[in-house]
């Protein structure tokens, strides 16, 4: 420990937020997940929403998310979520109701669930974290599995005659009238992380203001799944999985970003 | 150069993903030779160059990185 | 409390009884024969009226879905369907019953298996008295037989939903959906406040004030330890039911030779079946089962020593007879009539099936 005289209240600088609980999360060492869910509980933390918050929480690897924040949530069933979160949010129009989905959840078992509450504008926050496998289940292929990527039902590589292709589930749903922001960003540098925070907060603003449905996608990590270290796993997501799944803006205030 | 900031590191808690090593822009982590409770080993400061970024607390999936920085 | 005579059809008293029994929110899908349960709502506008949130949505697994959203919240929310919705709406009541959320379910059945015909049928019973969805837990059930008593169950549905933390159903036919009766309906009760929610359901997710922990609803449990005393709770729920809930009307059971045991329609045709058989000389009486679950064991056993034989009335191919003769231990004879598919059948048949199955047996 260098510099133990400056570990002082007036010099703090960066602290675990009180809107996580003290459970040690489940996830594998490096994993997107955790970091994500630390911003989003430091941004209800800053807007002060903590008792309007309600998290719905899917099923997956994120399966156990409520167990980390400190606000109100319920467990839907697997691809349930934005259900769940539009009859939240019509019968409670001053909470802020977000989901918490991974690309299983979200763009394949929730798909209708999915593109009707964006379709319908509710007024609600999707988080949507992409890591191209499905992390709970052991590593299988998952809608957003690029091409040629290995998995536990790809064992020789995603096949497109076979498996289809990748979902850009994002470009689509910033198609549909009903979402207000739609945006795809990653956890993986600091930098990367404070955009990403700053989307974050952006949709639940939106969700104040009764935009309509706003959107942010995460590109994340899959460690186990990809069988990789969790440095190695960041620098194959930036180099393999940012070229299918680019960062940036898609749609910003209801409008489509010109490329 | 002084160093002006600083980290505290819950190393129980610590899974030694090594994220924050990379995250570092002075190259003041690295993981530890002990290992925590739970066999992982942890990230500590080695080197007394810490800026009180944060970055390295930004990038930590756990959150077990608190930062302080002299004023 | 003031009465005001209406008539309408069954669908519609379900509608009307939602908007006048304080209910937040109905999430709902089309299907025949039950369509008019939303139309007449969106047509009423309660969210006018009283702040309830209509919303029609893209599947009955949506619907059921949203139902546990606004459930998991302390909202009181129902939503309706038939058969072929039902049966997609399976995994939600399983959840619901899993994470012990009130909530009414409104099955007007029609005839199956598959997508089957529009027309009156009972052969959901198995589903909606056996789990139907997976795992062990019950709804309970409600059989209304008049348009009123759809209008009636709907209010207490919420009683009982919230005294027990459990789904309802309300398990109606094709027919009592479409016929219009004459239906008192009574004053608006007003939506609960948040203060009345917090006190009424205050386990629920209606977002964490300072003064306590957060809330988790869910039905999700992996120590294996734990969820078996989580279904330990279940069951002494669902026994507790069956001693304090059991409903049942019985119709000139005293000094029967014969019983009659059917709900809903068949309790009505049943009805003028035992009155034709009068005419031919026979004591005949009619159990109406009102509660399917629980189910009033007790009542059929004390019968079963005390007449010749019963008769389960019911449009389907036999499911609840399978419960009678369980509760009745084999005491007496006890057979099946029923037509199915969507058929009704008539009083004629019914007389005449219990004269050639019990009368008749040798």
């Amino acid at each position: 420990m260098f510099n133990q005289d400056i570990v002082k209240p007036e010099n703090l600088v960066y602290k675990r937020t009180e809107v996580l609980t003290d459970n040690v999360m489940h996830y594998c060492p490096g994993c997107g997940h955790g970091t994500t869910h630390r911003i989003i509980a430091e941004v209800i933390e800053e807007m002060g929403i903590q008792d309007k918050a309600i998290c719905v929480a899917p099923v997956g690897c994120s399966v156990l998310a409520y167990n980390y924040f400190e606000v109100d949530s319920l467990g839907a069933a697997h691809g349930r979520a934005p259900a769940l979160a539009t009859a939240i949010q019509r019968l409670n129009p001053d909470k802020h109701t977000f989901t918490y989905q991974g690309d299983g959840d979200l763009a394949a078992i929730g798909t209708a669930e999915t593109i009707h509450a964006c379709n319908r504008g509710e007024n609600i926050v999707i988080i949507f974290i992409n890591n191209g496998i499905y992390g709970m289940t052991g590593g299988q292929m998952a809608p957003t599995t690029l091409v040629g990527m290995k998995t536990a039902t790809t064992p020789y590589g995603r096949n497109v005659e076979l498996n289809g292709y990748p979902l850009q589930i994002t470009e689509l749903l910033a198609q549909l009238p009903g979402t207000y922001l739609v945006t795809r960003q990653s956890v993986h540098t600091a930098a990367a992380v404070r955009k990403t925070k700053k989307a974050i907060r952006q949709a639940f603003e939106n969700q104040k203001n009764k935009k309509g449905t706003s959107f942010v996608e995460v590109v994340s990590n899959c460690n186990s799944g990809w069988k990789m270290p969790a440095t190695k796993a960041n620098e194959w997501m930036v180099e393999n999985m940012f070229a299918k799944y680019p960062i940036g803006d898609i749609k910003v205030d209801g409008e489509l970003v010109q490329k | 150069m002084a160093a002006k900031g600083t980290v505290v590191i819950d190393k129980e808690r610590c899974k030694g993903c090594g994220v924050c090593i990379v995250a570092c822009p002075k190259s003041v982590l690295a993981l530890a030779k002990n290992v925590n409770g739970k066999g992982y080993n942890y990230s500590e400061a080695v080197v007394d160059e810490c800026i009180g970024c944060a970055s390295c607390a930004m990038v930590c999936p756990d959150g077990v990185i608190t930062v302080y920085k002299a004023k | 409390m003031a009465k005001e005579l209406k008539l309408m059809k069954g669908n519609e008293a379900i509608a009307e009884a939602a908007i006048r029994s304080g209910c937040d929110g109905y999430f709902g899908y089309p299907i025949t024969p039950q369509s008019e349960v939303m139309e007449h709502l969106m047509a009423e506008k309660p969210w006018e009226k009283t702040g309830m949130v209509v919303l029609q949505a893209e599947s009955e697994t949506s619907s059921i879905n949203m139902v546990y959203g606004g459930a998991g919240v302390g909202k009181k929310v129902m939503t309706s369907s038939s058969s072929p919705g039902i049966s997609l709406m399976q995994e939600g009541l399983t959840y619901l019953a899993g994470a012990e959320l009130p909530a009414i379910v409104v099955n007007v059945v029609r005839g199956g298996p598959g997508l089957g015909t529009i027309q009156p049928s009972q052969a959901d019973y198995f589903q909606a008295t056996k789990g139907g969805g997976h795992g062990d837990y019950q709804l309970f059930v409600l059989a209304p037989a008049t348009v009123q008593e759809m209008y009636d169950f709907v209010f207490l549905g919420w009683e009982i939903a919230f005294k027990y933390r459990n789904p309802v159903m309300i398990l109606s036919d094709g027919a009592i959906g479409q016929v219009m009766e004459k239906l008192y309906v009574g004053d608006y009760v007003p939506r609960w406040t948040d203060e009345e929610l917090r006190k009424n359901a205050p386990w629920a997710s209606f977002g964490k004030p300072t003064d306590r922990k957060h809330h988790i609803i869910t039905s999700l449990e992996l120590d294996s330890a734990k969820q078996e005393l989580h279904n330990h709770k279940l069951q002494a729920k669902y026994r507790e039911m069956e001693e304090k809930e059991v409903r049942f009307e019985a119709i000139n059971c005293d000094d029967a030779d014969y019983i009659f045991v059917a709900y809903g329609s068949s309790a009505r045709i049943a009805e003028k079946a035992m009155q034709l058989g009068k005419e031919k000389g026979y004591k005949i009486g009619i159990l109406r089962l009102i509660t399917l679950f629980p189910f009033p064991k007790k009542k059929i056993a004390e019968l079963s020593t005390k007449v010749k034989g019963m008769l389960a009335v019911e449009m389907s191919a036999g499911q609840m007879v399978e419960d009678v003769r369980l509760a009745a231990e084999f005491r007496c004879p006890i057979e099946h009539y029923g037509r199915y598919g969507g058929i009704i059948h008539t009083p004629q048949e019914v007389l005449e099936a219990l004269e050639e199955k019990i009368i008749k047996r040798k």
